[in-house]
């Protein structure tokens, strides 16, 4: 696609901070890049530890592991306890991963890392507020964790609401101030992404070198773009949300309580509102990352370059107006539940454009099998089960039998946690020769992702059957006929776990001992202005703007 | 899924099962096939030159209308049930749901107001009474076979939701709002249920337990019921669940 007449410039008229001040001031897109980077690592094993714990109290029916946490000494109180640490946990969880660790590994981190590079920029355009953007974050995941630690309901240590936080369960429902940590840390965590929103869209459409028209641009800087946009347009709908939440919790108004004229389904409005398009804010740049690397080890071009930019616009688009098929079942109107069916499943026809292109993208390449086109092939399969699921889901009338059970769950672990974390992956092996200036070890790298195939798998397949029984989803112990299948699925996480230890032994490697990456370690088929420079890239690049033919 | 109990639910296990799950299977199983040929086909030992097409706009044409007519072809049928479950018969008996952390009531309004709360039995108790484990509960729904059975459905706390598998039945019970559903159960037989919104500490442990019966045994339980639940003044129909134990305070 893009072709650069440029190369690797020094940095010799530019401060170059050293020691801490190089971190916590930094202004370096990809200094900054690296610190999203890490921060997504910190929270994934934290949110990761969570549903190990999830995982084997769930292995079998009763209560065996979160029982050791309760303090309580009266048996009962003991097992309430329990039983509220569950509802913490997977409150926890879903905002670690969704705001913690999977938005700052794809936009903080890859996004502020290749998206100035590719575009032919020398940094962000307000590398000042890229800074406050991303220490805007630890700041937010310390406050959620606090959350964990103060009271909730009655008597219990922090939020047990879910994700959602829907009222009156977090408002009336959580009298202690548990969760008005978590909303701030929400609120904290939204302001950080709107600033890097605004940074990303004013440097996409402002920065690109010359000849870069939009119709030029990697696919990955249009992933970034339409997500920006979404994260302009919906955050704002959220932060007004739990502000409410706020005034109803602190301050008397009522506006989700029906007891002063409100309604809690407002609530869920505004949430999905935001909450649907946060969805596809996560998938995006997963898109775009894998549209890179088929291409790059097809060693073909994208195929139906214009079509793969547009489907994203298409599914930016169309994600916002398909809220309310996650409210199926709160008594909406039937013309209504018609509409939203009707539009969940139009998102079906960009997305099957974008599996079928890559597809594509491979007819007639030759390919090699390097670790991120393992992760890259395995994501393409595995967003297409999850995406078949979600056909099935966006059927109001199916929806009844399957809303909020385990079939919903296994269904966006598909797109997230088998579409979006092996995105991540693909991403980062692809790239962390570039980053580090080390390749990492093949061998590892494939273990890696066999290991973790199969985990995954393992964990989240029988999870249809569990819905399909009726299973709901969020609870901490189940009838003993769902045995079988939950044991399963937490055979699955232990082998997960030995996948991800392979990767962080991996990732020690690479730094410690990997070998020197060159510049383009993956030949002909990477031809985005990432693979012109060095690894890893000069401090400041592209002081000569590059040209593109 | 389980097996249906309703007419409604017999569409929707067909529509499922019989119409979702081949057409989705096929879709899977066609990419996947797609991607071993090309991995087997199309690996650098297979394949040293790689071609440079990146366009053709029949092939863009056709992988965008044949998901368009599948997405289609789902719909038809999937509205059907839609509006099915929205297109209940005339009603014979009506009975509300009321959902509380952690607990739901009953009410017969048309059978002199007959009202219970139904609360889980703890393992001993289940074990002893033989029903299974989190699903028994002390005072079941009984419900006439045959008949149309209207639900009003709303919560006195926070969100619950009302579900049973095998009517093809969910309905959030919602603070301040009257939600309404239905079933008509054919064969008598017990149906569990389990609350499926997300509603604090026992959310896991409010159960939902019909017993479908002949019209003529139910009319002989209604008879029983006003005389064993009358006991019950309605300003304490609710028992007070305590956050603490199983230990169920009724006056």
């Amino acid at each position: 696609m893009a072709h650069a007449s440029a190369h690797a410039h020094d940095d010799h008229a530019h401060d170059h901070p050293t020691g801490w001040r190089r971190w916590l001031l930094s202004t370096n897109h990809k200094d900054i890049g690296t610190l999203y980077l890490i921060f997504s690592i910190i929270a994934g094993i934290v949110g990761g530890a969570m549903s190990g714990l999830m995982r084997e109290e769930l292995m079998q029916p009763g209560m065996q592991v979160l029982t050791a946490f309760s303090s309580a000494s009266d048996p009962a109180a003991a097992i309430d306890q329990s039983y509220h640490l569950w509802n913490v946990l997977i409150s926890a969880h879903g905002l670690i991963m969704v705001f913690f660790m999977v938005m700052p590994a794809v936009i903080g981190g890859f996004g502020n890392w290749f998206v100035p590079i590719m575009v032919g920029a020398p940094d962000m355009a307000f590398p000042r507020m890229n800074n406050i953007s991303f220490w805007l974050m630890p700041p937010a995941l310390i406050l959620l964790v606090c959350s964990m630690f103060v009271e909730g309901p009655a008597g219990q240590l922090g939020f047990g609401g879910g994700w959602t936080v829907y009222p009156p369960l977090s408002t009336a429902g959580h009298p202690g101030p548990a969760t008005d940590y978590g909303i701030l840390a929400l609120h904290i965590a939204g302001a950080s992404s709107i600033l890097g929103a605004i940074n990303f869209i004013t440097t996409i459409l402002n920065m690109r070198a010359p000849g870069m028209t939009l119709h030029k641009m990697p696919l990955f800087v249009w992933s970034v773009l339409v997500t920006a946009f979404l994260l302009l347009l919906s955050l704002p709908v959220l932060a007004g949300a739990i502000t409410m939440l706020l005034t109803d919790r602190n301050f008397g108004t009522t506006f989700f309580d029906p007891a002063g004229g409100g309604d809690p389904i407002l609530y869920q409005h505004l949430f999905w509102f935001f909450g649907h398009p946060e969805v596809y804010i996560m998938i995006l740049p997963a898109f775009g990352i894998i549209s890179h690397i088929v291409s790059t080890f097809s060693k073909k071009p994208v195929f139906g370059y214009l079509g793969m930019a547009y489907a994203m616009v298409a599914i930016g688009f169309v994600g916002f107006v398909v809220w309310a098929h996650h409210m199926y079942t709160a008594g909406l109107d039937v013309d209504t539940k018609a509409y939203f069916t009707a539009a969940t499943m139009i998102i079906a026809v960009p997305t099957g454009v974008k599996i079928f292109s890559w597809i594509a993208t491979m007819w007639g390449g030759s390919i090699t099998f390097n670790t991120p086109m393992l992760w890259a092939i395995g994501f393409i399969f595995l967003f297409t089960v999850g995406g078949v699921t979600g056909v099935v889901l966006s059927n109001a009338g199916v929806d009844v039998a399957l809303h909020d059970t385990y079939y919903v769950v296994a269904h966006f672990h598909y797109v997230l946690s088998l579409g979006a974390v092996f995105a991540i992956f693909a991403g980062w092996y692809y790239w962390i020769g570039k980053m580090s200036g080390r390749q990492y070890n093949e061998f590892l790298g494939k273990l890696h992702f066999w290991v973790m195939f199969i985990g995954v798998n393992l964990i989240f397949f029988p999870q249809h059957f569990l819905g399909l029984n009726g299973m709901p989803r969020r609870i901490p112990d189940y009838p003993d006929a769902f045995e079988y299948w939950n044991m399963v699925s937490s055979w699955g996480y232990r082998i997960t776990i030995i996948g991800v230890a392979i990767f962080f032994v991996n990732v020690i490697y690479t730094l410690l001992a990997g070998k020197k990456a060159g510049d383009n370690p993956w030949g002909e088929g990477a031809n985005t202005l990432e693979w012109t420079l060095s690894s890893p890239p000069p401090f400041h690049q592209f002081e000569t703007l590059p040209k593109i033919k | 899924m389980q097996e249906p109990a309703t007419e409604l639910a017999r569409f929707g296990y067909w529509m499922y099962h019989d119409w979702l799950t081949p057409i989705i299977v096929a879709i899977t199983l066609f990419v996947l096939a797609l991607l071993v040929y090309i991995v087997v086909r199309f690996r650098a030992g297979a394949n040293p030159e790689p071609s440079k097409t990146s366009h053709n706009t029949l092939l863009e044409v056709v992988w965008t209308v044949a998901p368009v007519l599948i997405l289609v072809a789902i719909a038809v049928p999937s509205f059907r049930l839609l509006y099915a479950e929205y297109s209940p018969p005339k009603t014979d008996l009506t009975i509300k749901v009321t959902g509380h952390q952690w607990y739901w009531s009953y009410e017969y309004p048309d059978q002199d107001g007959i009202a219970f709360d139904s609360i889980m039995l703890t393992d001993e108790e289940a074990a002893k009474e033989q029903l299974p484990r989190l699903l028994g509960v002390d005072n079941r729904i009984v419900v006439p076979t045959g008949k149309t059975v209207k639900l009003l459905i709303t919560s006195a706390d926070v969100l619950h939701s009302f579900a049973i598998p095998a009517f093809f039945l969910k309905m959030d019970a919602v603070p301040g709002r009257v939600n309404e559903s239905w079933f008509n159960v054919e064969k008598p037989g017990i149906y569990y249920g389990q609350c499926s919104e997300l509603c604090g500490i026992r959310h896991g442990f409010m159960p939902i337990m019909i017993e479908a019966m002949e019209p003529a045994k139910f009319d002989a339980w209604v008879a029983e019921a006003k005389t064993k639940f009358a006991a019950v003044p309605p300003a304490n129909q609710y028992a007070q669940a305590d956050v603490a134990g199983d230990v169920i305070v009724r006056q």
